[in-house]
């Protein structure tokens, strides 16, 4: 499964946007994705791809998985995703 | 002390989608309980139940609102909507600083704990959706009407079991007869009919396999019921000057506790919350035309209800009417008093009483007037409402015909 094109439908979902409007350098706050959005789009996110996130809503700037833009979350799963595959 | 009235109804039962359907069904005598129908019901004993059938939430509330809301805060937004439509109430200001939302409920989320527990212990999953507190918790009808209607004043759920609803509604009355809010949305709602919902209440062996039939010698238990009922009430003056319709008057209330056993219902308990209710409102016992029983249909409350009625009541008891509305809507336990004051309304202003239905045998121990299987027209000037929960909590309500 293509990363970024699973990561940019999740996350239009939750905007309530067409995938398409989702770009990359495209930050979840400018998209209009609030806290409980964040953690909707989280857990859809490990469904998809079976993956256990860092994230801890607390204090998301501390965790070990930027969600800066939309690059940064499709970089930090990636990652995640070799991890589990290596 | 302001005096209190109804300005807005609001139900979704067995017995119909709005008080308008659910009142022709009790004056019809028409019995909403039916086969059950969800996943695993093979599995179950009792397979019967008052469901609300016919209710599509995909068509109603949006994907994001049905992530957050369970069925008890669906049934709770619908009658709610009903209740403060007909009251014609916008919440701006001053109103919607001081209005709060206090509702009944004994159970909340039940089928959101059924489906997550379901989920992780036997489909063996490891995770959750992150909304699966919000959703379940018991105040989230309340929290959900309350943002909904900006309604910002004192807002919290009651969960005393089969008396939530009547425990939350005498509160609400309370605050506004003291002038603490100038209107209330109350009232409770409950969704139990999932597996792992009725599977609990079989255990308790209670239940009725075929019907539920309050007084009648052959009843064998309790049928459970799901909905949700709601009201607004409302400062008489406030409504006046405005040019409410008014629905009743809630005059008094009293609320008692058994202090004796977690299950089985006390004479005395019941006793003193109808004649502290009876008290509250100042009302002589005479002057009751109707009284819309807790009557589970179980052997120990029935006959336990009618000794307290009885007791109360005196020569008087054999006069006033008392009926169940469970033999067609089912009990919807920590709802169940708020889909009940609609008969109460019912017989104070429409002057129609509801029957208590399925009634085939006289119960010497239960020798009131029952209203069996038909209404019955008849002018009613106070009503009260029972409602005797497991744990020995009990609330009783008064209401005035306007």
């Amino acid at each position: 499964m293509d990363v970024e094109t699973k990561v940019r439908e999740i996350i239009a979902e939750q905007a309530m946007l067409d995938p398409q409007d989702v770009q990359m350098d495209s930050t979840l706050e400018s998209l209009g994705v609030d806290s409980l959005g964040l953690v909707e789009s989280i857990f859809a996110i490990e469904e998809a791809f079976d993956i256990t996130i860092p994230f801890n809503a607390n204090n998301p700037s501390e965790s070990d998985f930027d969600i800066t833009s939309v690059a940064t979350i499709v970089a930090g799963i990636r990652k995640l995703v070799d991890e589990k595959v290596s | 002390m302001n005096r209190v009235v109804i300005t807005g109804a609001g139900t979704i039962n067995a017995l119909g989608k709005s008080v308008p359907e659910t009142l022709e069904a009790m004056r019809e005598g028409r019995c909403g309980i039916a086969e059950l129908e969800f996943r695993d019901v093979d599995r179950l004993a009792i397979k019967i139940g008052g469901q609300v059938k016919g209710f599509e939430p995909e068509a109603i509330f949006n994907r994001q609102q049905l992530t957050l809301y369970d069925r008890f805060t669906q049934f709770t937004l619908m009658a709610a909507q009903e209740a403060i439509t007909q009251s014609g109430l916008v919440f701006g200001g001053e109103l919607a600083a001081t209005t709060g939302v206090v509702l009944g409920t004994a159970g909340g989320g039940v089928s959101t704990w059924d489906d997550n527990y379901r989920s992780v212990y036997e489909d063996g999953k490891n995770r959750v959706h992150p909304f699966v507190v919000p959703k379940l918790m018991n105040n989230a009808a309340a929290s959900h009407v309350s943002m909904q209607y900006n309604l910002k004043g004192p807002s919290f759920t009651v969960s005393t079991a089969c008396a939530s609803s009547n425990h939350a509604m005498a509160q609400a009355f309370a605050m506004v007869r003291s002038g603490m809010a100038r209107a209330m949305v109350t009232g409770g709602s409950e969704s139990m009919l999932c597996f792992g919902g009725v599977k609990a209440w079989e255990g308790l062996r209670v239940m009725s396999r075929d019907a539920c039939r309050p007084f009648s010698a052959n009843r064998n238990g309790m049928v459970q019921g799901e909905g949700a009922g709601v009201f607004v009430f409302e400062d008489y003056e406030h409504a006046r000057a405005r040019g409410a319709e008014i629905l009743a008057e809630v005059v008094g209330y009293a609320m008692t506790s058994d202090a004796a056993d977690i299950v089985m219902p006390s004479k005395q308990g019941a006793a003193r919350a109808i004649a502290g209710a009876l008290a509250d409102a100042g009302v002589a016992r005479d002057k009751v035309g109707y009284i819309n029983a807790h009557g589970t249909g179980t052997a120990a409350n029935d006959k336990t209800e009618c000794a307290a009625v009885a007791d109360v009541f005196g020569t008087h008891a054999d006069k006033l009417m008392i009926s169940s509305t469970k033999s067609m809507h089912g009990h919807l336990i920590g709802g169940t008093g708020a889909v009940e004051l609609l008969a109460c309304i019912m017989a104070l202003r429409d002057g129609i009483v509801a029957p208590t239905i399925g009634y085939e045998e006289p119960d010497p121990e239960c020798a009131l007037d029952v209203v069996p299987n038909e209404a019955r027209d008849a002018r009613v000037d106070y009503a009260l409402s029972n409602a005797f929960a497991f744990g020995g909590l009990n609330a009783v309500l008064a209401l005035k015909r306007v």
